[in-house]
């Protein structure tokens, strides 16, 4: 992309201070990140490899050790309207309906404006007739609908998502994944997503950033440059997928990927197979 | 009829006449047996001192009550989301909670002499610490995704704890209530035996002490159980709003 980066990482780092006797533990190291405006990113990466830390340093829910990060050109001081976070543990407030938890971002609006957004957002994310429901009503894929539809509601520039649908079951997962691209595709916001989940990220987004494991850093990037609504049976989107995976350094082969493979077997993963069977 | 009507139904009749044979059979002429305790509710009535003593119980507890919910909600919340302020205060507050509200009857009456003041004095005590302690523990254990969540869309701290920390606390809070209700009207009782002439604990203490009239004084306890049954049920209703509801199990 030619325009200037919307989110910009430097260099960043996190290191938490030794405990008497031991090494400093090394969250994150060195990752340089540039998002563009209106991109889809997908952050991948093994359990534990700080992908959920990275997204809260670039929220401004914590405070990084080294480097710095950009949004929209200025350092991030901490939450702001402009940018909102999609939680995986449900944020919904359960004590407010549906159609008042999406306006709680806009509560400062002229009411006409308020019942006009809710309705256009009710709509989108495919909740009418639930306006007036609690969220103990819905289901959990329902109440994550009402918490992306919240988001919305501000017409922020950037959102973060943090494994958003993890909680849900698989065909759900389907649906929402679907969901979230015809609404990516309407409402032109740039994501950020965080996933473990391999195939998510290549069923969502424009580019993938794969993080190796502890000390987390970027292993490598791939451009997802399929067409949506993409096929999940394309040669095309199994070869990325693979590609994926085999830089995470798990291998297709049952149990191959169950081993603490990250970072030591990175290269040539179907030798590994080969010489441990 | 339904089982939920007929078991009760039954326990109590069988109460009842195990009460009157266990007073018949022990000849005592001083306690009463249950018809002379209805016949006593009916005196009380046609004197008017049951209405008059009824109110006097439940406008202190009221104004005592009150009182307590409109400074131990406040501050419990506070207390709770402020961190040094909770460490600053929560060790009086945890020497003072455990003095039962009785104790401080000598200095209700040092302070206040018999009168109304002293009762509300007491029964502002006994609900104010559950009160405060139960919002502190509740602003300290909430969902920490709600707060944050709301920090994002740029709330002011005035709008987060009115529209995130108190409605988020408010099922416990409603629950605080009923406790702490419930200890009142057992203080009121012991507070009006005591520092005041009038009310339902004085109604007993009267009855007996005046001339040994155990209808009255039995008359007495059940009106007491009777309103403390109707104040339960009344502050249990509020657990019904939708607002509320998620706090509590979903079976109810």
């Amino acid at each position: 992309m030619v325009s200037a980066p919307v989110i910009s990482v430097r260099d960043l780092g996190l290191t938490f201070p030794a405990k008497k006797g031991a090494e400093p533990i090394v969250v994150l190291r060195s990752i340089s990140l540039e998002i563009a405006a209106g991109e889809f990113v997908c952050i991948v990466g093994p359990s534990g490899c700080g992908k959920t830390t990275l997204l809260n340093i670039i929220t401004g829910f914590l405070k990084q050790s080294a480097g710095e990060v950009l949004v929209q050109g200025a350092p991030v001081k901490g939450p702001d309207p402009r940018r909102i976070f999609v939680f995986q543990d449900n944020g919904v407030f359960p004590w407010l309906t549906v159609e008042q938890n999406i306006e709680f971002g806009i509560a400062r609006r002229p009411s006409a404006e308020r019942r006009e957004i809710v309705h256009r957002y009710v709509q989108l994310v495919g909740l009418t007739g639930f306006e007036k429901a609690y969220p103990r009503e819905l289901s959990g894929g329902m109440r994550q609908r009402v918490e992306i539809a919240r988001a919305l509601a501000p017409n922020p520039e950037i959102i973060y998502m943090d494994e958003p649908f993890g909680a849900l079951d698989f065909i759900t997962r389907l649906k929402m994944r679907a969901d979230l691209t015809r609404i990516w595709q309407e409402e032109k916001k740039t994501i950020l997503f965080v996933t473990h989940d391999i195939e998510e990220s290549v069923q969502l987004a424009d580019r993938v950033v794969i993080l190796s494991s502890r000390p987390g850093s970027v292993r490598k990037q791939v451009r997802i440059d399929l067409p949506r609504p993409r096929d999940l049976d394309s040669p095309e989107y199994l070869d990325l997928r693979d590609e994926i995976l085999h830089t995470i350094g798990m291998s297709l082969g049952v149990g191959a990927g169950e081993e603490e493979s990250a970072g030591l077997s990175l290269e040539r993963p179907n030798r590994t197979v080969a010489q441990s069977s | 009829m339904k089982k939920s009507i007929l078991l009760p139904l039954a326990v109590l009749l069988a109460v009842y006449f195990l009460w009157d044979l266990a007073v018949l059979l022990s000849q005592s002429d001083i306690f009463p047996r249950p018809y002379q305790v209805f016949l006593a509710i009916v005196e009380l009535i046609q004197h008017g001192l049951l209405l008059k003593y009824v109110v006097a119980s439940l406008f202190r507890v009221s104004v005592g009550f009150t009182l307590a919910v409109l400074i131990g909600v406040p501050l419990g919340l506070l207390l709770g989301w402020f961190r040094s302020a909770f460490l600053a205060f929560n060790p009086l507050i945890q020497l003072l909670r455990p003095i039962s509200p009785i104790a401080w009857i000598p200095l209700a009456i040092l302070w206040f002499k018999v009168d109304d003041r002293a009762p509300i004095f007491l029964i502002f005590l006994s609900s104010l610490f559950p009160i405060t302690v139960t919002a502190i523990a509740a602003v300290q254990n909430i969902q920490p995704v709600y707060v944050r969540a709301a920090q994002n869309f740029g709330v002011s701290r005035i709008d987060l704890f009115r529209r995130v920390i108190f409605p988020a606390c408010l099922p416990q809070i409603i629950t605080s209530l009923r406790i702490s209700l419930g200890i009142a009207w057992l203080v009121v009782v012991a507070a009006e035996m005591i520092a005041v002439d009038s009310g339902l604990g004085y109604l007993i203490i009267d009855a007996r002490n005046a001339g040994k009239r155990y209808d009255l004084v039995v008359a007495g306890m059940l009106i007491i159980g009777l309103i403390g049954l109707i104040l339960d049920l009344l502050v249990r209703s509020l657990e019904r709003f939708e607002e509320v509801k998620w706090g509590y199990s979903q079976t109810r």
